[in-house]
C-alpha cells in the first residue's frame, strides 16, 4: 500500500489520512479517510467525546428544573439549550410568557450569537486566515486587531450576563419567566458598548467575505425562519421550497447511525442537509435588521450561497444583526418587574425549537402526572451536520489529491471548522427511534 | 532580561467545556496581559502544535470515563509540575457521572454503549486517578477563584510581568 507521506499524492495509488485530536473546535473528533485507486474511499468524522447520557438522565427529573440540567450539555451554547428546553416544558404544559420573557429571551439568544460566533471566527477560524496555528501567535502589528475581536466578544458576554445572569449556565432563566430584570443604569450601559463595537463588525465582515475560501456543495440548506431573524418561533423552510411547522420537524428526519462515532447523524427527507448560520441568511436574509441589511449589503449579497465557507461570513453578518437588534430592543423597552401567572407542571408533551449559533435545536419532551419528565428527545445541530461534513470532506480531498499531504489536512481542518461543529453537543446521548 | 512565563497547559476530558469557555471569556480582558506572563503550551481548543512536556500547571477540565482517558491523564500529570481540577466534572465527576447513579433498567439500555466506547463502569473524578494540587469549583467554574489560584501560581513560579 502506498504511504500517505508528506508529498504530491500518487495518482492511483491508496493509503489514509488521519487527523487526531482536530483542534479549535469545540470538543473532540478525529477524522479518517482511506483512499483507493487515487480517490476518497470513505471519510469517517469521529465525534470522540464520551456520551454522558443526558437521555436517561433526564427521565424522572422534576421538569421545573429541567432546564438547568440540559444547559450543561453544552458549554458554548448553553443558553440554547436554556431556551429551547424551557420552551419544550412550556409547550408540554400550556403556559404562555409573557411579551417581557420573550423579549429577554431573544436578548439572550443575540448575546449568545454574538459572544459564540466571535469565539468561532476570531479565536478558531482567523488563524488560518493569516497562516497562524493560533491567535496567540499573532504579532505586535496584528494588535489592533485582536483587541477589537475580543471587544465584540466581550459584548456579547456583557449581554448575556446583564439579561441572563451569565454566558454559561445562565441563572436567570426559568421555565416561565426571567427571575431578575435588567435595571436602567445596566442596559445604559450595554448599549454604549454595543454601539462600540458596531464598527468592529463591519471590518470583521470585510475579511470573511474577502478571505477567498470556496467549496461549492448541492447540499439542502434547513433553518427555523423567523420573521425577524430572531432565532425562535417560526417555521421549518428549506432551500427546495418545503416549509414544516414545529411540530412535525421530527418525522422529516431520519436517523444515520454511525458506529465509529459517539453522536448519531442525521438526513432530512432521507438527505443530506446542512443547518447553521449559511442556511439562515440562505433563507432569511431578508428578515435581518434595517441596520445591518444597509451596512451589509455588500456581504448578505453574496447569499443564497452553496459555498459551505460562506457559513463564516454568515456568522460574521449575524454578529452585526444580533448588534442592530439588541440596540432596538433595549433603547425602546422599559423593563420593569411584572406578575405572571405561576407556572404549574402538569402531564402533556411538548416540543422547544430554536436556532443555536450551529443551527436548529430540537427539544421534544414528555412530561407525566407527577411533574417528572417520561421522556426525552434532543436533536442538536451538529448531529444534523454530520453526514454533509463528511461528504463535503470527500469532495474536498477528491479535488485536492495533487497536493501535499500537510496541505490537504489544513484545508479539511478548515473546512471541519467552517460548519462549526459542537463535538460536546453532539455526543449526548440520543434513544434513536427505529422505523 | 527575557521574563520568565508560567508554562501552562489547558485540558479537558468528558464534560461541556463550559469552564474552558470561562477561561476564554477571562481573555477579553487579560489577552495581553497572560501573553505576556504566560506560555500556553498545550491547548487543543486554541492551538494544533501542542507539547507536552515541561509544562509548570496543568489545567484540568472534564470527568475520566474510558482507560485511554486514564492513561492520557497520567501523562499529563508525569508532565506538570502542578495539576489543577477545574469544575465540577473533574472535582466530583457531576453531571458527567449520573450514569453511576443509574437504576438497571437504565443501565442495561445503555450497556452496548458503554462496551462500543470501551467506557468503564464507572465515571471517575480527576482525582481519583492522579494526585492533585488545587481545585477550582463551580459549573462551570469560578472565575475569581480561578484567577486567585492563577495568579498564585504566577507568584510561586517566579514570574514577572513584561
Amino acid at each position: 500500500m502506498h504511504r500517505f507521506e508528506d508529498s504530491a499524492y500518487e495518482p492511483g495509488g491508496g493509503g489514509h489520512i488521519r487527523i487526531n485530536n482536530i483542534s479549535k473546535t469545540e470538543g473532540h473528533s478525529n477524522l479518517d479517510i482511506r483512499i483507493k485507486n487515487g480517490k476518497v474511499d470513505y471519510v469517517k468524522l469521529k465525534i470522540t467525546e464520551s456520551k454522558r447520557f443526558y437521555t436517561q438522565a433526564i427521565r424522572g427529573k422534576p421538569a421545573i428544573s429541567l432546564p438547568l440540567m440540559t444547559s450543561r450539555i453544552c458549554g458554548t451554547c448553553s443558553i440554547a439549550h436554556l431556551t429551547c428546553c424551557s420552551e419544550a416544558v412550556e409547550n408540554a404544559i400550556g403556559f404562555e410568557p409573557t411579551d417581557q420573557t420573550l423579549m429577554l429571551r431573544k436578548l439572550s439568544l443575540y448575546g449568545m450569537m454574538i459572544r459564540d460566533h466571535a469565539l468561532h471566527l476570531y479565536l478558531f477560524c482567523l488563524p488560518d486566515l493569516f497562516g497562524k496555528d493560533s491567535i496567540l501567535d499573532f504579532d505586535k502589528s496584528q494588535d489592533d486587531m485582536i483587541r477589537k475581536a475580543f471587544a465584540i466578544k466581550s459584548t456579547g458576554n456583557n449581554l448575556s450576563k446583564v439579561i441572563a445572569g451569565r454566558a454559561v449556565h445562565a441563572t436567570f432563566a426559568e421555565v416561565g419567566k426571567f427571575s431578575h430584570i435588567p435595571d436602567k443604569a445596566e442596559v445604559d450601559k450595554l448599549v454604549k458598548e454595543l454601539k462600540s463595537v458596531r464598527g468592529y463588525a463591519i471590518e470583521f465582515m470585510e475579511i470573511f467575505y474577502s478571505c477567498g475560501l470556496n467549496l461549492e456543495r448541492d447540499t439542502n440548506f434547513v433553518s427555523l425562519v423567523t420573521d425577524d431573524y430572531s432565532f425562535s418561533k417560526g417555521k421549518i423552510i428549506d432551500s427546495r421550497g418545503s416549509c414544516i411547522l414545529e411540530d412535525r420537524y421530527w418525522d422529516y428526519l431520519n436517523a444515520v447511525i454511525m458506529p465509529y462515532s459517539q453522536a448519531v447523524g442525521y438526513k432530512f427527507e432521507g438527505q443530506e442537509f446542512m443547518v447553521g448560520a449559511i442556511s439562515r441568511m440562505n433563507l432569511n436574509k431578508d428578515n435581518l435588521h434595517g441596520e445591518t441589511k444597509a451596512d451589509a449589503s455588500k456581504y448578505t449579497s453574496a447569499f443564497p450561497s452553496k459555498n459551505i465557507f460562506h457559513n463564516n461570513l454568515a456568522q460574521a453578518i449575524e454578529v452585526l444583526h444580533c448588534i442592530d437588534a439588541s440596540i432596538e430592543l433595549l433603547e425602546s423597552n422599559d423593563f420593569k418587574e411584572e406578575h405572571s401567572d405561576s407556572v404549574v407542571i402538569k402531564e402533556g408533551q411538548g416540543i422547544g425549537m430554536i436556532e443555536a449559533p450551529r443551527g436548529t435545536l430540537y427539544y421534544m419532551l414528555s412530561i407525566g402526572n407527577d411533574g417528572k419528565v417520561k421522556y426525552g428527545n434532543i436533536i442538536v445541530p451538529t448531529q444534523q451536520n454530520q453526514v454533509c461534513m463528511e461528504k463535503s470532506v470527500l469532495e474536498l480531498v477528491n479535488a485536492n489529491m495533487d497536493k501535499p499531504k500537510s496541505q490537504i489536512e489544513f484545508e479539511i481542518e478548515k473546512l471541519i471548522r467552517a460548519y462549526d461543529p459542537c463535538m460536546s453537543c453532539a455526543s449526548h446521548f440520543l434513544k434513536v427511534k427505529w422505523r | 532580561m527575557k521574563s520568565k512565563k508560567l508554562k501552562i497547559g489547558w485540558f479537558s476530558f468528558t464534560c461541556c467545556e463550559d469552564s474552558t469557555m470561562v477561561w476564554i471569556e477571562l481573555m477579553n480582558e487579560n489577552f495581553f496581559k497572560w501573553k505576556d506572563m504566560i506560555d500556553i503550551r498545550h491547548a487543543r481548543v486554541l492551538k494544533k502544535r501542542n507539547k507536552l512536556s515541561g509544562i509548570d500547571v496543568a489545567f484540568v477540565e472534564g470527568a475520566i470515563t474510558t482507560e485511554q482517558d486514564a492513561k492520557k491523564l497520567r501523562t499529563i500529570r508525569k508532565n506538570s509540575k502542578k495539576l489543577v481540577m477545574i469544575g465540577s466534572c473533574a472535582i466530583n465527576g457531576m453531571p458527567a457521572a449520573q450514569r453511576n447513579t443509574f437504576n438497571d433498567e437504565l443501565k442495561k439500555e445503555i450497556e452496548f454503549l458503554i462496551i462500543r466506547f470501551k467506557q468503564t463502569p464507572n465515571v471517575r473524578s480527576v482525582k481519583d486517578i492522579v494526585p492533585v494540587d488545587d481545585e477550582v469549583q463551580g459549573c462551570p467554574m469560578d472565575e475569581s477563584a480561578f484567577l486567585a489560584v492563577l495568579n498564585k501560581y504566577i507568584k510561586e513560579f517566579g514570574v514577572s510581568s513584561a
